[in-house]
């Protein structure tokens, strides 16, 4: 399972620099979002994957008897995946907003301040 | 007997004033300049309108306290000061007056004074009169401090408070282009000098082991003897030449004359440029007297000299006469500190003050001649002694004493130069000539500046000329009139002030006889013959722009152009470059970082790559895992590729869902709920929006799409192999084993997943939530506020 999870991250990278690099604003969030995934599940993965042992202490004991999933790189990417939506909605809603302004998705027409009211 | 006289007088004077000498005092006569500076900005209006008379009293005041140590020093007694600065890097205000030390500091003040008093009418009334008054007092401290300093770290502070200076009163007359392009010039010079005299500094510390002057001194053989003595005296030599304006950066002192008069006067004749030859002269009982140092400054100042004197032939605007005719005085300086010889030392030391009493008068001279007339073209001024008798005085003695005709002390100084060629073994004869031919030039652009535009007649059009206010031309009066006196009474300096500067420059005790009257000799026909030839020189050749035009052809040759030819390459190579990789696009950006770190990792990789798997230790794949991440790599594809915008987000949405379930196999139940959560709501937000955005397409060509995968490709391969290799490495738990263990113990709870973030990590969760107010906030602005009608537009 690790090396079809080692495929599935190089895959989420590529796609998501592939899509960063498109002049859509869309693209670009899109790309962004998987770039995100991506380097959640690389986190997730050098943590090593443990099958159906949670990190939580049975109730009736005081610790860990037995192996358990490394709790560090969870809490890792479960802060990461909530910023990261702060970040999303952000930027989708800038978009939203950009375009309703400047009439257009294309970056390459906004890399200048100065035309933008002609 | 005269001099004896006035020297007790000197020492009665210092009686009264001088009660004691801490430290303080001399730290604040040299700070007074800053605090002054600082100062007027908060009083500008009082500064501009009656207080204006006032300043000059500073320069005065700092004269007469540096003339109490006149006694003192003349009796050969240097004056130390000390205080600890920064002692960690050695470092320290030290001060150590001695015979060259004190020579500059009454320089400094002295015309300092006459030039601020000049100031206050030639600038009466200006609108920047405060900020001129200020800049001046910053570089009289700076100048100050720089020939006080016995620390060469901080004479080297000081060395680049004068330039910045010297920069602020070039530029003064911010408005004209030409002013600002030649402040950027001097600056770019002066400030590449003092580039290197720092690095010499450092290297002097280094092999010398102190920063203290005075204890190099004891060091000079361990010095001359270390390997590095070339690279430190190479060093000080680019600094001393950038500052003194020798050849070939010599370029910068004609452009810094856009600068109004009295900073031509001050700056530019009188003291900054000469504070490179108090570098050398400094430096010359520590580090001189080697073949290396000798055969460098009398080659580098004989071609300064001789090469401007030619140029001040030609010239007809009385201050770029002037400016060149300062290079070469300058030249002359290092020329002698070259030589070496006693008298040669001596022959600088006298030169300094001659040069600095008729070089300033004839700059205040210009300066009146400029603000009665307009016009500085000597071709046009003449017969101005009608109108302004005074003024014509002091232009006419600044000229004789330039021309170094008797008995002024122009004339002292010239057969000390003389006699020291004369007495220079083999090359005497080159060397004489050399100084002959460069004496000739000075004299002849003496005349022209002083003498030319006073005598002849009186045009129509200068016949309403007035006389300026007393304070323009009282103070090149005072000048003029010290270098008649100092040539008939040499003894009146002699003792009290030549004599400590000779001593602080040979380190040794032998007595100096300054004589006016040597006897009929070699030296005093060489003078005459110098006379003579420029006397006839003045009358035969008539500088005309014919003339001025000629020599524009060699221009293209000359370090000037060659310099900025270099700096507009730099600055269009800078533009380029710039251009090139900040051009605003932003995935220009992210393929330029992408491209070099692609690059850098595949290097890393290419070296040896240490990728070992135990496939014993790799989990089964069961049949729905492989079924999901199936699903998941087939919606990354069309995520990619979909033609629908729709069809994109969707397909985003399942990569999400995909992952939330690997991390449900994966034991991380919490991350699988909050992924799943947060995968919904973007979706959902991004559903809403989607409506209102433009036709999703495609803006690339297929060219710019291979090439962007092709990268893309190659990253996301190299972050895979990474991967690879970060997972055969052995793994580090101690975090988490100190986390597990103390989840109950310490903070009660038993997913330590939470316990990490609510209790552990609970100030990070705190800020990370206000992030998030933070974000929701924008959200809310950007969807509710109404857009401004320009907006809309």
């Amino acid at each position: 399972m690790e090396l079809l999870l080692v495929i599935l991250i190089g895959l989420l990278y590529a796609a998501g620099i592939y899509m960063m690099l498109r002049r859509s604003m869309v693209k670009l969030i899109l790309g962004l979002i998987l770039l995100g995934n991506g380097a959640n599940m690389l986190i997730f993965l050098l943590g090593r994957i443990v099958k159906g042992k949670p990190p939580i202490i049975d109730s009736a004991e005081k610790m860990f008897t037995e192996i358990y999933a490394d709790p560090v790189p969870q809490a890792l990417i479960l802060t990461a995946i909530v910023i990261s939506f702060g970040l999303q909605s952000f930027a989708i809603i800038l978009v939203k907003r950009a375009y309703k302004i400047t009439d257009t998705d294309d970056l390459d027409e906004l890399n200048t301040t100065d035309e933008i009211y002609e | 007997m005269k001099g004896k006289n006035t020297f007790t007088f000197f020492r009665n004077l210092g009686f009264l004033t001088l009660k004691k000498k801490s430290p303080i005092s001399m730290i604040l006569a040299i700070l007074s300049g800053f605090i002054v500076a600082s100062m007027i900005p908060l009083m500008s209006k009082f500064i501009k309108g009656k207080g204006s008379i006032l300043i000059p009293f500073l320069p005065l005041a700092l004269f007469i306290y540096f003339l109490t140590f006149l006694p003192q020093v003349s009796q050969g007694n240097p004056i130390d000061f000390f205080y600890s600065w920064v002692p960690s890097f050695g470092v320290d205000l030290s001060f150590r007056l001695d015979g060259l030390s004190l020579l500059f500091t009454l320089l400094i003040t002295g015309i300092g004074t006459l030039v601020f008093f000049y100031t206050y009418s030639y600038l009466k009334g200006h609108v920047y009169l405060d900020r001129f008054y200020g800049y001046l007092s910053m570089f009289m401290a700076s100048m100050l401090g720089l020939v006080l300093s016995d620390n060469i770290m901080t004479l080297f502070i000081f060395w680049e408070l004068t330039s910045i200076s010297s920069f602020f009163l070039i530029g003064f007359n911010n408005e004209d282009p030409k002013s600002r392009k030649s402040a950027m010039l001097a600056l770019s010079i002066t400030g590449l000098g003092g580039l290197f005299l720092l690095a010499a500094v450092i290297l002097l510390g280094y092999v010398g082991g102190t920063y203290s002057i005075q204890e190099l001194l004891s060091q000079s053989e361990l010095l001359k003897a270390s390997a590095n003595y070339n690279w430190i005296i190479f060093l000080l030599f680019i600094a001393a030449f950038t500052k003194s304006a020798q050849f070939p950066f010599h370029f910068w002192l004609p452009g810094a004359m856009k600068a109004p008069t009295p900073v031509s006067t001050y700056l530019h004749s009188a003291t900054m440029v000469k504070a490179g030859i108090y570098l050398l002269a400094r430096f010359t009982p520590v580090l001189g007297g080697t073949a290396e140092w000798n055969t460098t400054l009398i080659i580098v100042g004989a071609i300064t000299m001789v090469y401007a004197a030619i140029h001040s032939l030609f010239r007809l605007d009385m201050k770029g006469i002037l400016a060149y005719s300062t290079i070469s005085a300058l030249g002359i300086l290092v020329f002698l500190i070259g030589l070496g010889t006693e008298e040669a030392l001596l022959a600088a030391g006298v030169f300094i003050l001659v040069h600095a009493l008729y070089k300033a008068t004839l700059f205040l001279i210009t300066g009146i001649v400029d603000h009665e007339t307009g016009s500085r073209d000597v071709t046009v001024l003449s017969g101005l002694r009608k109108v302004m008798m005074p003024v014509a005085v002091a232009a006419f003695l600044a000229a004789l004493s330039n021309a170094g005709a008797p008995p002024f002390f122009g004339f002292v100084g010239k057969d000390l130069i003389y006699e020291a060629t004369l007495h220079f073994g083999d090359w005497a004869y080159v060397l004489t000539g050399a100084a002959i031919v460069t004496n000739i030039c000075l004299l002849f652009a003496g005349l022209l500046a002083g003498y030319k535009p006073f005598a002849g007649p009186l045009p129509k059009q200068f016949e309403k000329v007035h006389l300026p206010h007393p304070t323009m031309w009282v103070p090149p009066l005072i000048l003029a009139g010290l270098g008649l006196v100092f040539g008939i009474f040499p003894s009146l300096i002699e003792k009290s002030l030549i004599q400590p500067v000779f001593t602080s420059l040979v380190n040794n005790d032998t007595i100096i006889h300054l004589k006016l009257w040597h006897g009929f000799n070699l030296v005093l026909g060489l003078s005459a013959l110098t006379l003579a030839t420029g006397v006839l020189l003045y009358w035969k050749l008539k500088p005309s722009n014919n003339l001025l035009r000629k020599t524009f052809k060699f221009e293209i040759l000359s370090p000037k152009t060659l310099t900025e030819q270099f700096g507009n390459l730099f600055s269009n190579f800078a533009k380029l470059w710039t251009g090139f990789f900040q051009n605003g696009y932003l995935r220009n950006y992210v393929i330029t970082i992408l491209g070099f770190l692609t690059l850098l990792l595949a290097f890393r990789l290419y070296q040896g790559v240490n990728i070992y798997i135990d496939t014993a230790t790799l989990t089964d794949v069961t049949i729905y895992e492989a079924i999901v991440v199936i699903i998941m790599a087939a919606s990354i594809i069309f995520t990619v590729f979909s033609k629908s915008r729709l069809v994109a987000v969707a397909s985003l949405g399942v990569i999400g869902y995909a992952i939330c379930l690997i991390f449900l196999f994966y034991s991380a139940p919490d991350l699988a709920m909050t992924q799943f959560s947060i995968d919904t709501l973007t979706v959902i937000l991004f559903v809403l929006v989607i409506y209102n955005l433009p036709k999703y397409k495609s803006f690339s060509k297929k060219r710019v799409r291979i090439r962007d995968g092709i990268l893309s490709i190659f990253f996301g391969t190299l972050i895979a192999l990474l991967t690879l290799e970060v997972l055969s490495e052995p793994l580090n738990r101690e975090t988490s084993k100190y986390y597990a263990e103390n989840a109950y113990i310490l903070a009660k709870g038993k997913n330590v997943v939470n316990v990490i973030l609510v209790d552990f990590r609970g100030f990070d969760t705190i800020v990370e939530i206000t992030v998030l107010v933070i974000a929701a906030i924008g959200v809310f602005s950007l969807l509710k506020l109404r857009l401004k009608s320009i907006e809309k537009e």
